[in-house]
């Protein structure tokens, strides 16, 4: 039999979940704490510290993005995610480093401005990198997961792990990526500007940036630009195409998707070969940004960004690029100004405070299903 | 003979959901499946729509053979059910939920024109064609699954318990309007629990029970049945 306590003090606290609000206050005040000391200390560096937050959470959003788009379709939280942005990552080494893609533009049109060219080199290096991704996802799905579609989730769930090693340690063999770290060579020359209260200019080579101010290259806008139009593309296709609302349609329910014609295995393809071309592009910018490619390279990102899908509330869109900008947020700050070596584990901890306070995460629907 | 149905024997798992039924709707007809909860009234329809197989028999629409066709494809052929609890696509829009029905219509001017005719019939739904389908009540629910049906442009409408769980005064709304589609030239079989409603406006009617026929004819000679008036009809 339960015994009931009848201290009212216990009850109480019991009751109110003081402890547990106490706790995420006192963890709350200490971070609004470091990071407006760090603020008021140094407000450049801080904002430096937010610009390379900025830059790694939305090369995270276009990963989460995969990752929440099939777990809506499908409710499978596919593990080999992570490695089909490696081989976008790798893709592109290859067209970069073999194939010249990058100079084709600059090759065919020689009289089109450098910067252009550079310009629209980049986008094709990430184009072929989409599609390669998008294929490699498109024939992952039809052999590995559709023969599953009816089996318990926790087979596809495996399978997707088995997939993931797979992709891992065959990239690993010698012909083909090869288990070394390879330099990877950017599709453009690195630039860099500063803006800060001594205005704005480009840096040159051998000459430190006026101080107080924030550095920020090409790098972080090609990144920046490229995640937010593809995001807006990406919400064109979902709202907007027929696909899209297919999409959404298959994702709430199946069989009446079906009984109004709707293919719904070739929407999940699609889906899923939608959300690898984002990993795709995700790989390219992740390389340019830390210039090396190695077998492994999906893991961190992949379980980092599959954290952020959870934070924003798997399944929802927006919630996947808002968590994962967080996500970015969080790792830099706390590399910065808690620790380096911790800055994984206070990512991830963020995970376990979000998901306590906000089981469906930050945009999860509270399902209101109608009968 | 537009849909004819021979000795199908259908299983849900291990369960023998339908035995030896035969059935047919002939064109422009309103036919009427009644039978008691669990009857197989709600199988038989996902049979004809593709998302059950039978294991023996046929099912030919228009002389071709459907019965293994994927639900997809039995769409295409002029065949669209009306599911039972009228599954609207909750996070998608009025408009939308229309769009999908028209989904296999590739047609833009067409479908234009058909959600205009739609909405001319349900004026409801034209006021609320931005809202969420999962907003709408009951009554407007089934009016969008109808005109969501209708989208598809069937020669064939399977209806699944189109009165369930609405008010008197919508259910004669919504019957009207089953009649009125009918006379525009679609077939429809109907699937009811509500069987006196259901044979008012049937041309034919089935009696199911426990998986097999056991009473078949014109649907006043069917309401006149006195084990029908018993069971289903309420004395």
């Amino acid at each position: 039999m339960e015994r009931k306590n009848q201290n009212p003090i216990v009850n109480w606290i019991v009751k109110s979940k003081i402890l547990g609000i106490l706790f995420f206050v006192i963890i709350g005040a200490f971070a609004v704490y470091k990071l407006g000391t760090a603020l008021f200390d140094n407000p450049s560096l801080f904002l430096q510290q937010v610009v390379n937050g900025l830059q790694l959470g939305f090369v995270y959003a276009l990963i989460a993005l995969g990752y929440t788009m099939i777990y809506g379709i499908i409710q499978l939280i596919n593990f080999a995610h992570g490695d089909i942005f490696m081989v976008g990552a790798f893709a592109s080494f290859y067209s970069i480093s073999r194939y010249n893609v990058h100079l084709w533009f600059q090759n065919l049109f020689p009289s089109v401005p450098v910067m252009l060219a550079q310009i629209i080199g980049t986008v094709t290096v990430i184009l072929v990198s989409m599609v390669v991704c998008a294929l490699l996802a498109y024939t992952i799905e039809r052999i590995a997961y559709k023969p599953l579609r009816t089996a318990p989730r926790i087979s596809a769930l495996i399978t997707a792990i088995g997939i993931s090693f797979f992709l891992e340690y065959f990239g690993a063999l010698n012909f083909v990526f090869s288990p070394n770290y390879i330099t990877y060579q950017r599709p453009f020359a690195v630039k860099s500007w500063f803006v800060g209260p001594s205005g704005f200019g480009s840096i040159e080579s051998g000459i430190a940036p006026p101080a107080h101010s924030i550095i920020f290259s090409n790098i972080f806008l090609i990144i920046v630009f490229a995640s937010l139009l593809l995001l807006l593309v990406l919400q064109y296709i979902v709202k907007k195409t027929k696909i899209g609302k297919a999409m959404r349609a298959v994702a709430y329910d199946k069989p009446t998707a079906r009984l109004m014609g709707i293919n719904s295995d070739a929407i999940i393809s699609v889906t899923f070969a939608l959300g690898a071309a984002l990993a795709g592009a995700a790989g390219v910018l992740y390389a340019i940004a830390f210039p090396q490619v190695f077998f492994s390279m999906g893991i961190t990102p992949g379980m980092k960004a599959f954290v952020a899908a959870v934070v924003g509330g798997i399944g929802s869109i927006p919630g996947a690029f808002i968590g994962a900008l967080i996500m970015g947020q969080a790792e830099t700050l706390s590399a910065a100004y808690i620790s380096t070596p911790m800055r994984d584990a206070i990512a991830f901890s963020l995970l376990i405070v979000v998901l306590l306070i906000r089981p469906k995460g930050i945009m999860g629907e509270t399902s209101s299903e109608k009968v | 003979m537009m849909l004819e149905i021979e000795k199908i024997n259908v299983y849900y798992g291990a369960i023998h959901a339908l035995t030896d039924i035969s059935y047919n709707v002939k064109e422009g007809e309103i036919v009427a499946l009644i039978g008691a909860n669990g009857a197989g009234k709600s199988t038989s329809l996902k049979t004809l729509s593709g998302i059950l197989h039978p294991m023996n028999g046929s099912i030919r629409f228009l002389e071709e053979e459907i019965s293994t066709k994927a639900a997809e494809d039995i769409v295409s052929k002029g065949i669209i059910h009306v599911p039972e609890g009228r599954k609207i696509f909750a996070p998608l829009t009025v408009m939308e939920n229309l769009e999908m029905g028209a989904y296999l219509q590739n047609d833009k001017d067409q479908i234009a024109c058909d959600i205009r005719g739609v909405f001319e019939r349900f004026p409801r739904l034209k006021e609320r064609q931005n809202q969420l389908g999962g907003t709408l009540s009951g009554g407007e629910q089934q009016m969008l699954a109808i005109a969501r049906g209708l989208m598809a442009r069937p020669k064939l409408m399977l209806l699944d318990e189109p009165s369930m769980g609405l008010a008197p005064v919508l259910v004669e709304q919504i019957f009207e309007i089953i009649q009125e589609i009918n006379k525009q030239g679609t077939s429809i079989l109907l699937v009811e629990q509500n069987a006196k409603m259901a044979l008012s406006i049937a041309n034919r009617a089935y009696v199911l029970e426990t998986g097999s026929i056991v009473l078949e004819g014109d649907a006043k000679e069917v309401m006149e049945n006195s084990s029908v008036i018993q069971a289903y009809l309420g004395g």
